[in-house]
């Protein structure tokens, strides 16, 4: 039973990330194709009309959007009373190690002190899975990118500083100008514990973006009237979507989590066959 | 979704909408682009990022660098078929201390993500301009590139010298060899929006 479990998951994990590589999620790429149609500066078109050719040669060629394939991280959901294995974990591994020599993927996993690549982007706590009850038993794949994580930043703010959130993250991303490959999705993650937030902010990156509420499309536009544009050329569009997630905290805190998605904002879900599973 | 903010300023929207077709080696066309212009790109180019730069300022420059183009890049490369798989930019500030004697022996032109430094800004006047390429748009590159050879390949895959011959690559004039530069532009103009919302 293990083994079959390990072998499904890991098909399942193959799939997600192929997916994710290869093809934008559809409510982003409707989004993206928004941002193009609302700029107005002809720098900034022609870096549309370059990633959009990208998408449709990396779809016609099957060959990975961006070369930064990511650092690889899933969210794993297991309906109600399926037992809690460590083939879960492992055949996301199997998943991983597979999708990386037959994609290809660039082996990104290094140790952090030594720099020594793995080469098959698997090691110490990578991937990371997370795994929680749902529905259904699925994995989704979010290869996530350098650029744009090495500009995301953490902050424990004041409890009297909610009314600054807006700026501080307009300022995280003025500092961070072009270099995450904008334009953006920023996810925010707004309380919990000095290591939920920065969790919250990176799941904030999951949720649609068709229905921003007014707090998101407030920074969202705050953030669009620094004009950095896409690439950092100059432009209407550096943010496509916030998105925002919230737990409770310590009244004492008030932590603040930004994540910082590139253009290349990859995520995909597949079911796990559970054939044979059930009794 | 966004808000129209007028843009950054009026200079870098300049440029023939169609774009100026540019061939290697570059001569002295390159000191009439301007940032803000649209260039196609046909002909030799060499990728290069830091181990590449710190090889070749040991051991030479393994191509004939009058009027040649450097790309900020490491790619992908099948090397069972000699095909390249995957050619995005990578982020070119990382050269900006390496690349003083490209230029001083003639390369007028790099190719890369993100812009380089003042002092790059200023060894580029009246000698080359810095070509920006779409961070991401790897399959693009290689849909428009065939591998034609390669120079120190002890390097690894990713740090060697890989000659191509590129097709049109769609690019844009960022840093020019007047002084102007797009990215310098946009901050600056970033920073004042930011104070004018938070003051």
């Amino acid at each position: 039973m293990t083994e079959l479990i390990r072998r499904r998951v890991a098909d399942a994990a193959f799939e997600a990330i192929r997916l994710a590589e290869l093809e934008l999620p559809g409510d982003y790429l409707a989004a993206l194709k928004n941002a193009r149609s609302l700029e107005s500066r002809d720098v900034a078109q022609r870096e549309y009309e370059n990633i959009f050719e990208n998408l449709s040669d990396a779809k016609r060629l099957s060959v990975s959007i961006c070369q930064d394939t990511g650092m690889h991280i899933f969210y794993v959901t297991v309906p109600e009373g399926f037992p809690m294995t460590r083939a879960i974990s492992d055949g996301i591994r199997d998943g991983v190690i597979r999708a990386t020599k037959e994609i290809p993927l660039r082996p990104n996993a290094v140790d952090p002190l030594t720099r020594k690549n793995s080469g098959d982007n698997v090691g110490v706590g990578a991937p990371a899975v997370h795994i929680s009850i749902g529905d259904k038993f699925t994995v989704t794949a979010m290869p996530k990118g350098g650029g744009s994580e090495n500009m995301s930043r953490m902050y424990m703010l004041l409890p009297s500083q909610t009314g600054d959130i807006k700026k501080i993250v307009t300022q995280t991303v003025l500092e961070a100008g072009g270099r995450p490959c904008p334009p953006l999705v920023l996810g925010i993650g707004i309380g919990g514990t000095f290591d939920s937030a920065p969790a919250l902010a990176k799941e904030a990156l999951l949720l649609p973006l068709d229905n921003m509420d007014e707090f998101e499309r407030e920074i969202c536009d705050s953030v669009n009237r620094l004009g950095i544009g896409p690439m950092g050329l100059g432009g209407d569009t550096t943010c496509i979507a916030v998105k925002v997630k919230k737990a409770h905290c310590h009244t004492a805190s008030l932590p603040l989590a930004v994540n910082i998605q590139c253009w290349v904002n990859r995520h995909a879900t597949v079911e796990v066959d559970t054939e044979g599973m059930f009794p | 979704m966004t808000e129209k903010n007028g843009g950054t300023g009026g200079a870098c929207g300049a440029g023939d909408a169609a774009g100026i077709e540019l061939k290697t080696p570059l001569g002295s066309e390159v000191l009439s682009l301007r940032a803000g212009q649209r260039v196609f790109l046909t002909g030799t180019i060499y990728t290069a990022r830091d181990e590449a730069h710190l090889e070749m300022k040991k051991c030479g420059i393994p191509f004939n660098p009058k009027g040649a183009v450097v790309y900020h890049c490491g790619p992908v490369i099948d090397t069972e078929k000699n095909t390249i798989v995957a050619a995005g930019p990578t982020t070119s500030a990382r050269m900006n201390s390496l690349c003083g004697f490209l230029i001083d022996e003639g390369v007028c032109a790099f190719i890369g993500k993100g812009g380089m430094s003042r002092d790059v800004l200023e060894k580029l006047r009246g000698r080359g301009v810095y070509l920006a390429y779409t961070g991401g748009c790897a399959a693009l590159a290689a849909s428009r590139m065939k591998l034609k050879g390669v120079s120190y390949p002890h390097l690894g895959m990713a740090e060697a010298v890989w000659e191509i011959e590129c097709d049109r690559l769609p690019l844009t004039v960022a840093m020019d060899s007047a002084g102007g530069n797009i990215y310098e532009e946009v901050a600056g103009s970033a920073s004042k929006s930011f104070s004018a919302m938070f003051p």
